[in-house]
């Protein structure tokens, strides 16, 4: 348009004659301890890094007794991988559903005089210690649990989930820990979500005639579709680096076996709980398999949690 | 199709707060009534007690009677969702679903009532609803596309057609004009005109141009006094609110000498 001014050549002549704003004392000393505060994080998460990669690549060579009887490095780190995947991922089979609904009782059916001690709850059984979940699946669910293994192995023992013979400690008894772990998070990032659903879409739903589950699914659901995704990878990150109640759990001897059965003696391990309860005995080569295992479970979270939050942004700026 | 609705001595609360106070209405099958008055005074809230929209706020109820040919809407043992269902609502802001396309905005209703259809049907009332909410010509050749990608005015009308392909027999709009400009309002202004043969409908509106416009009755909503509840003023043929109004306070309104 003919009235906007070309900035081109006004502007060299303007600046040097506009005023430097005042500068405010507080705000800068803010500003800089903003800066400090996010680069400190950054060159924490560097040297956890960098450690992890001097101390573990000297592991790349290691078989045999300093890989934990493994033959090399690379069957090692695998196993315990294995393990610690199939075990997170029975927990988010487990705590998906638990948490939506969990999430949707307190955002949507509930009466607010029920849903905000309910969600307070949840709330706080994330501040339990990871070391008392521990003691509670061995001490009171794991026995609890022994009798539906049992049947389990009897009546459904030709699908390999539930071949082999039967312990209470298995690798199922550990992932429903790990699920009640990480259902505080997931319902507390579910809940968020499903509340901010635009009352227009709730409204068009039930002014069409829907029930209220069916205004979840035709408003809430779609959505909320790309946070649920990211607040269960989220759980995911969580529980893959779970490491005491697993630890504590779970029963297995060194990197334990590659079997799908969840119900049995003879459990894969997973990279947190095998450090846990080897690192003390551990000396010279055997630390840096060690090391490199956590390097290995590092990436590992690292990607889950980033991809959680790259999904998270990603459906922010679609709605 | 189209169904007279008779509301009787109507009190609606939310909690202890008594929001409307005494409405009697008797709104003509196939014509359209407008509710107009300044904000606050329970105009919208009437409009929703109408299809029990209001319920969606918790601790709203209503006292009195409201009867759609016959049948009392507050009834024990009514649905409120299958009120919802004869009873379509149209919104101040259009709400298209933002995931689905045009053709599945559309039939979001009808695929709540009914499980299965056939692919030929779906098209049909697609066609029949879009077509009634003045709207086909403008997107036959991308149904596919999200809701979302229309313009405000074309997403108003998605959602008109969203309302009418159930087939209710009251439609009920909520300011549906507020967030358009001229063109578009003028555009659901005619199609207002020609949803009156077959429908019943009841605007509520803020734009006293609009109401005298499209309306063959109005409504003139007020407070009785700051803190106390609203209450219907009048209740005439829309000519006569606005030539020749009964009460002192209507004719303060419509001619803007307000208060």
């Amino acid at each position: 348009m003919s009235t906007m001014v070309d900035p081109g050549p006004e502007a060299p002549e303007t600046a040097p004659q506009q005023a430097k704003p005042p500068t405010r004392l507080g705000d800068v000393l803010f500003s800089k301890i903003s800066l400090v505060s996010g680069l400190i994080v950054i060159l924490f998460l560097a040297g956890v890094g960098t450690f992890l990669l001097i101390q573990g690549l000297p592991a790349l060579g290691a078989s045999g007794e300093t890989a934990y009887g493994e033959p090399s490095i690379w069957k090692f780190v695998g196993m315990l991988l294995y393990g610690t995947i199939y075990a997170s991922v029975i927990a988010i089979v487990i705590v998906t559903p638990l948490a939506i609904g969990l999430a949707l009782v307190i955002s949507h059916y509930a009466p607010r005089s029920l849903a905000k001690p309910v969600g307070y709850l949840v709330d706080l059984l994330a501040a339990v210690p990871s070391v008392v979940f521990g003691l509670w699946g061995l001490e009171v669910l794991a026995p609890q649990l022994l009798p539906a293994y049992k049947w389990l192995s009897e009546h459904a023992s030709w699908i390999p989930l539930f071949d082999g013979s039967v312990n209470s400690r298995s690798l199922l008894t550990a992932s429903i820990v790990l699920a009640l772990m990480a259902l505080p998070i997931v319902t507390a990032l579910l809940r968020e979500i499903f509340a901010q659903t635009p009352r227009a879409h709730e409204e068009a739903a039930l002014a069409l005639g829907a029930t209220r589950w069916e205004m979840i699914r035709l408003a809430v659901f779609p959505y909320a579709r790309s946070g649920m995704v990211a607040a269960i990878l989220l759980g995911l990150g969580r529980a893959l680096g779970e490491t005491m109640a697993v630890a504590m759990v779970l029963s297995a001897t060194g990197t334990g076996y590659l079997t799908l059965s969840m119900i049995s003696a003879e459990n894969p391990n997973t990279i947190a709980a095998f450090i846990a309860n080897n690192y003390a005995n551990a000396s010279g080569a055997k630390i840096n398999s060690m090391i490199f295992a956590g390097l290995a479970l590092f990436l590992l979270t690292f990607v889950v949690n980033f991809a959680g939050r790259w999904i998270a942004t990603r459906g922010q700026n679609k709605g | 199709m189209a169904k007279s609705i008779d509301v009787k001595d109507l009190d609606i609360y939310y909690g202890d707060f008594l929001a409307v106070q005494g409405v009697n209405v008797h709104i003509k099958a196939r014509s359209v009534t407008a509710f107009i008055g300044p904000s606050g005074c329970g105009k919208s809230t009437v409009l929703r007690s109408l299809n029990r929209m209001h319920e969606v706020i918790p601790g709203a109820r209503v006292e009195g009677k409201v009867v759609v040919d016959g049948q009392s809407l507050y009834g024990a043992g009514v649905d409120p969702v299958a009120v919802r269902r004869q009873i379509g609502m149209v919104f101040q802001r259009p709400n298209p679903f933002p995931t689905m396309s045009i053709y599945e905005n559309v039939l979001a209703g009808n695929r709540l009532n009914a499980r299965k259809m056939k692919k030929s049907e779906a098209d049909t009332i697609v066609e029949k609803s879009l077509r009634g909410a003045n709207l086909w010509n403008e997107v036959k050749d991308r149904l596919s596309k999200p809701g979302m990608g229309l313009s405000g005015g074309q997403q108003q009308r998605l959602c008109i057609a969203r309302a009418i392909a159930v087939e209710p027999e009251v439609l009920l709009m909520d300011e549906p004009c507020s967030a358009l400009d001229p063109i578009s309002t003028s555009a659901v202004e005619d199609l207002i005109h020609e949803l009156k043969s077959d429908y019943t409908i009841v605007i509520v509106t803020h734009n006293m141009q609009q109401a005298a416009r499209v309306s063959d009755d109005t409504g003139f909503f007020n407070l009785k006094a700051v803190g106390e509840p609203g209450h219907l003023v009048e209740f005439n043929p829309t000519t006569k609110v606005f030539s020749n109004p009964e009460e002192p306070a209507t004719e303060a309104y419509i001619s803007g000498r307000f208060g």
